[in-house]
């Protein structure tokens, strides 16, 4: 019989750096700094909704607005947020039928998200600026 | 406290809730995008295409499930980041005011339209 006492005394070491996870524990995380970026983001989400749709001189200050590159920059940002989100989703959704559950597949599918979200952010990021 | 955490039906419902919303979600971006269309955007047909019924309707469960969605999201990083109750019970109920408040002004922002 091995003995469990000393088996239970030994020291864990987990090291859950993000530079050590692997291509799936970082989508993993990702999905829920992206959420809570979002989160953040509805706010201000709702307040470019309100300027824009108030009125026709509302529309033109939203226009301004958005405009500003400090702005620009803080809606690619969450324009990632939300892609990344929405990739890592979608993903999460086909694991929960079990498509892509072995370990091969799971961390191609982790990469495309990465692959998918930034290209987009950068394609439409490139579009809005 | 000594509660069980494994019986049924514990979490099975947001667990079902947070897919649901998320495939509204998914199916509102894809329609809210061909519904957008090409060509440039002026204050009329932003206006436009918020006014109509049905775009409205749909953007409501967009934001109710964006409201439910936030709320799971959310709750879940409090409880595995916040060991103190009180604190935790505290953002909680901050957490659900402002998401209720959200929705309200996104309501407001429609319907005034």
């Amino acid at each position: 019989m091995p003995d469990l006492a000393a088996k239970k005394k030994r020291p864990l070491w987990y090291n859950l750096s993000p530079l050590n996870l692997p291509a799936p524990g970082l989508v993993s995380i990702f999905h829920r700094v992206s959420g809570a970026l979002l989160f953040l983001g509805l706010i201000w989400f709702l307040f470019l909704l309100d300027m824009s749709l108030a009125s026709e001189a509302g529309f033109a200050r939203f226009r301004a607005y958005v405009g500003n590159p400090l702005v620009k920059l803080s809606m690619l940002v969450l324009l990632w947020a939300f892609l990344h989100h929405l990739c890592a989703g979608v993903r999460h959704l086909f694991l929960d039928i079990e498509v892509g559950v072995e370990l091969k597949a799971a961390r191609r599918s982790a990469i495309a998200v990465f692959a998918v979200s930034l290209a987009l952010t950068a394609l439409i990021g490139a579009r809005l600026w | 406290m000594n509660r069980v955490i494994v019986g049924a039906h514990y979490g099975l419902k947001d667990w079902l809730a947070q897919r649901i919303t998320a495939v509204v979600m998914l199916a509102y971006t894809i329609v809210f995008l061909l519904a957008l269309g090409r060509g440039p955007v002026t204050h009329a047909s932003w206006k436009a295409l918020f006014a109509q019924e049905w775009m409205r309707l749909a953007t409501f469960l967009f934001v109710a499930s964006v409201l439910i969605h936030a709320w799971i999201g959310v709750r879940n990083i409090w409880m595995d980041y916040i060991k103190h109750t009180g604190l935790r019970l505290v953002l909680e109920v901050a957490t659900v005011l402002w998401l209720v408040g959200c929705a309200g002004w996104a309501m407001q922002i429609l319907w005034r339209i």
